[in-house]
């Protein structure tokens, strides 16, 4: 839909490749660039119009790498700059103040405080903690029920509210029968509501002021506009909030209310949401965060990384091949003998903005030892095999599965997503011969 | 379409009665919205009679602040900037009107008339991502076609999410319309087929179906989707009359996105913006609705029953420039 960032910036800088500094002038033209993508991340207006100036100042008369671009530098800074922002260390849910630790979820209506409840009990007990569900939304149809049903699914206990009860008496009985059955850890669970409704934000404000809370966590949909700012703004005045949820970062949205929001409450944003099931909970990650709302996937850690680890001779030959279609399986060794240096095969093709979603992907994605066990297949191959795998019929595959230790199922397995991996990168190589390009030249 | 089936058993006396309340209602319920976006163009008018540079970055502000998005923002202020060159467009009241009438013939190119509907059941298929404001909306439809004399029932078809099936049963309860359900888990396919056989022995007038959240970037969901429409159309040639797609006014760019997708799956007949009571301004719709042609038909303006309006492109773009 949108030309990425990293596109039109190439295509601005590229009259300027092998200018040596970031000047006045081409730091404006790539900045405009920049703003552009960050508000229609959905980044609030206000908060890219203070960010760019940071940027600016900081990007003037920097040298540019001899490795880079210009606006691979820009980028660069832009992505540093944003990272900082929202970043700070991975944080987990805070457990110290009063016993029992209570928890409360808020936010607006229908962006996920139910079932992040769930994904955080689930969450909390693989920590050892003793969770408690307490339904407090008295107002929504059956949401007491929903958060009910979680808790069942969950085998976990959860308060047994009834609409007409009051939601600060709902939370406070809650509070004395963990107590009592020494549940550790209480996830209240509140109504959705309109930061402008004082009647309920005050109804927050009183079961915050009777439980006081360990944690008052903002849960926000990660698809939020501009409005995004407005919102956590009254909720971080009136409740003082310890930190944000961001939910259905699952989808396509850029997620640019993650900035807003960590702009106008300075506070951490400790999870996102990626799916509806109750697993679906990871921590939040700055520098994929700021690639995200840039348009760009995880293409940047990836060329840091690749630049650290690639061997910059064979990047150029597997570039070169990639564009002949000539990848063979003696490249996949050696593929995946450079890969074991930078990181899991999982958290490598999740970064490459593309591969994450394609589904013939899911087979590629063995744990460490099944790297051993691939390596060890292609080691039994003769040379011939490895350039050509069309050749491997069945007797061949298996004396290659008897010298290798394993299965005529486990080569199998190999060459089909052999087979899917090529076709993969002829795809990349219609769609974006450019991130390829980025990856492997740095 | 909708117009017209509404206005079928409808009273008239009643609905002017309504609509005038009704009225100052949906202006109280957004003033919030003016106020801001009309303080902030008075400001920006206010003692300035000159088009210049500022004047077009404040108004570019306002209009990316309220969620039209740069490319429709852009768009509107480079018309503008045409019209200041060629002298046509000089002080900055001529300015304000001439945007207002731009959102607006944004906004009323795709709201088309009635045509006749003979179809019985009426059936309305209800989509959208997580959390919009669906199960709440066909509460609300309800409420109204029953305050119309028509017999609605209700159909269970989110299956997946905790307790929506419980949820729909209050809201049918509430309206006073029935309700088709099956076990949480079922095939929504299936609850909709048992659903249309039903309505047809029951001689119902509406059927609105309520369907699990989903986001439009999952493909397995969106052929569930599919499936959903394919059983209806083979049960009943010509339904589903109505595929609204619910969408969140605090939702962002990504509405764009939404809208293409259940559009390229289903075919939308008709949006709805809920959660309008609050300080989003749902902006990004002007773009959704000129772009696919997809009129806008009503907006959600809070939880209750009541909280319903028909969308009219005159009042809602009054309410943010009056
Ligand atoms: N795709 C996706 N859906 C989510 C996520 N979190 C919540 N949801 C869905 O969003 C909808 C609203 O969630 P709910 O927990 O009821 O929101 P609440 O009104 O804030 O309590 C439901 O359909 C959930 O399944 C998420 O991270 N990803
Ligand atoms: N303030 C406000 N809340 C709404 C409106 N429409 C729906 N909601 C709330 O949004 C939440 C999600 O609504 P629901 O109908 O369950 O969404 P669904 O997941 O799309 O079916 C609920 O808490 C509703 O009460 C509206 O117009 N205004
Ligand atoms: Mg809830
Ligand atoms: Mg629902």
């Amino acid at each position: 839909m949108f030309e990425s960032l990293t596109e039109r910036l190439d295509r601005i800088f590229k009259k300027l490749r092998g200018y040596g500094k970031l000047t006045e002038q081409n730091i404006q033209d790539g900045l405009r660039e920049v703003r552009l993508a960050l508000l229609e991340a959905d980044v609030n207006y206000k908060v890219v119009k203070d960010f760019v100036n940071t940027v600016h100042e900081r990007a003037v008369g920097q040298e540019v790498l001899d490795s880079l671009t210009p606006g691979q530098q820009l980028i660069k800074i832009v992505h540093e700059e944003l990272t900082a922002l929202m970043g700070g260390q991975k944080q987990d849910i805070n457990f110290s103040g009063k016993w029992p630790v209570s928890i409360m979820l808020v936010g607006l209506q229908g962006s996920g405080k139910t079932t992040t409840a769930g994904k955080l009990a689930l969450h909390l007990r693989g920590k050892g903690r003793r969770p408690y569900l307490v339904p407090a939304d008295i107002y929504r149809p059956a949401a007491i029920e929903q958060l009910q049903k979680l808790a069942n699914d969950l085998d976990m206990p959860a308060y047994p509210s009834v609409p007409d009860m009051k939601p600060l008496d709902i939370c406070q009985r809650a509070m004395i029968l963990a107590r009592e059955k020494a549940y550790d850890t209480v996830i209240i669970d509140t109504a959705g509501r309109l930061h402008i409704d004082t009647v309920l934000m005050d109804e927050l404000k009183g079961i915050e002021a009777a439980i006081d809370p360990s944690e008052i966590i903002l849960v926000a949909d990660a698809m939020t506009g501009q409005d995004a700012v407005n919102i956590a703004e009254k909720f971080n005045q009136t409740l003082g909030l310890t930190g944000i949820i961001l939910t259905k970062m699952d989808g396509d949205a850029r997620g640019g209310a993650a900035l807003s929001i960590k702009a106008v409450t300075q506070k951490p944003i400790k999870f996102v949401g990626v799916g509806e099931k109750l697993d679906a909970l990871e921590p939040f990650y700055p520098d994929r965060m700021a690639s995200r709302i840039l348009g760009m996937g995880d293409v940047l850690t990836l060329i840091e990384k690749a630049q650290a680890t690639f061997d910059a001779k064979k990047a150029v030959e597997l570039e070169k091949k990639i564009r002949k279609e000539s990848f063979t399986l003696e490249d996949f060794r050696d593929q995946l003998q450079q890969i074991k240096k930078m990181g899991t095969l999982e958290q490598i093709i999740g970064m490459i903005p593309g591969l994450n979603k394609i589904k013939s992907l899911q087979g590629l994605r063995p744990d460490e030892s099944e790297l051993v066990r691939i390596e060890a297949i292609i080691n039994s191959m003769t040379r011939v095999e490895r350039r050509n795998y069309t050749i491997i019929n069945g007797s061949r595959r298996r004396r290659i599965a008897q010298g290798s230790g394993t299965s005529v199922q486990d080569v199998n397995k190999l060459l089909k997503n052999f087979v899917h991996m090529q076709k993969m990168m002829k795809r990349l190589k219609k769609g974006g011969l450019r991130n390829i390009q980025n990856l492997f030249s740095g | 379409m909708f117009k017209w089936f509404l206005k079928k058993k409808e009273e008239p006396q009643e609905k002017a009665e309504e609509e005038s309340g009704l009225f100052q209602r949906l202006k109280d319920q957004i003033a919030r919205t003016r106020e801001s976006f009309v303080k902030q163009v008075d400001r920006l008018f206010l003692g300035k009679k000159e088009i210049d540079a500022d004047l077009l970055d404040s108004l570019e502000e306002i209009l990316i602040t309220a969620d039209l998005g740069v490319s429709t923002a852009t768009e509107l202020i480079e018309r503008i900037r045409e019209k200041v060159k060629r002298k046509e467009l000089s002080d900055a009241f001529a300015l304000k009107n001439y945007l207002r009438e731009e959102i607006l013939t944004l906004l009323r190119s795709p709201q088309k008339e009635g045509e006749e509907i003979t179809a019985s059941p009426f059936v309305i298929l209800v989509i959208g991502v997580n959390g919009t404001g669906k199960t709440t909306t066909i509460g609300k439809l309800a409420h109204r076609f029953k305050g119309l004399g028509q017999n609605v029932m209700l159909v269970a078809a989110d299956t997946f999410r905790a307790a929506a099936i419980e949820q729909l049963e209050i809201w049918s309860k509430r309206a006073g319309a029935d309700l088709i359900k099956q076990k949480s888990g079922s095939d929504p396919s299936a609850v909709v087929y048992d659903a249309l056989e039903a309505a047809q022995s029951r001689k119902t007038d509406v059927m609105i179906i309520d369907t699990a959240g989903r986001l439009h970037t999952k493909v397995n969901l969106m052929e569930e989707l599919k499936k959903v429409q394919r059983v209806i159309q083979k049960k009943m040639p010509g339904a589903p009359h109505e595929i609204l797609l619910v969408l969140d006014a605090t939702t962002g760019q990504n509405a764009i996105s939404q809208a293409k997708l259940f559009n390229s799956a289903v075919g939308i007949t008709g949006m709805v913006l809920t959660k309008l009571d609050g300080t989003a301004k749902g902006g990004v719709v002007v773009g959704i609705s000129n772009e696919l042609k997809i009129p806008i038909r009503f907006i959600g303006i809070g939880e209750k029953m009541e909280d319903l309006r028909e969308f009219d492109p005159d009042a809602f773009v009054s309410a943010l420039f009056d």
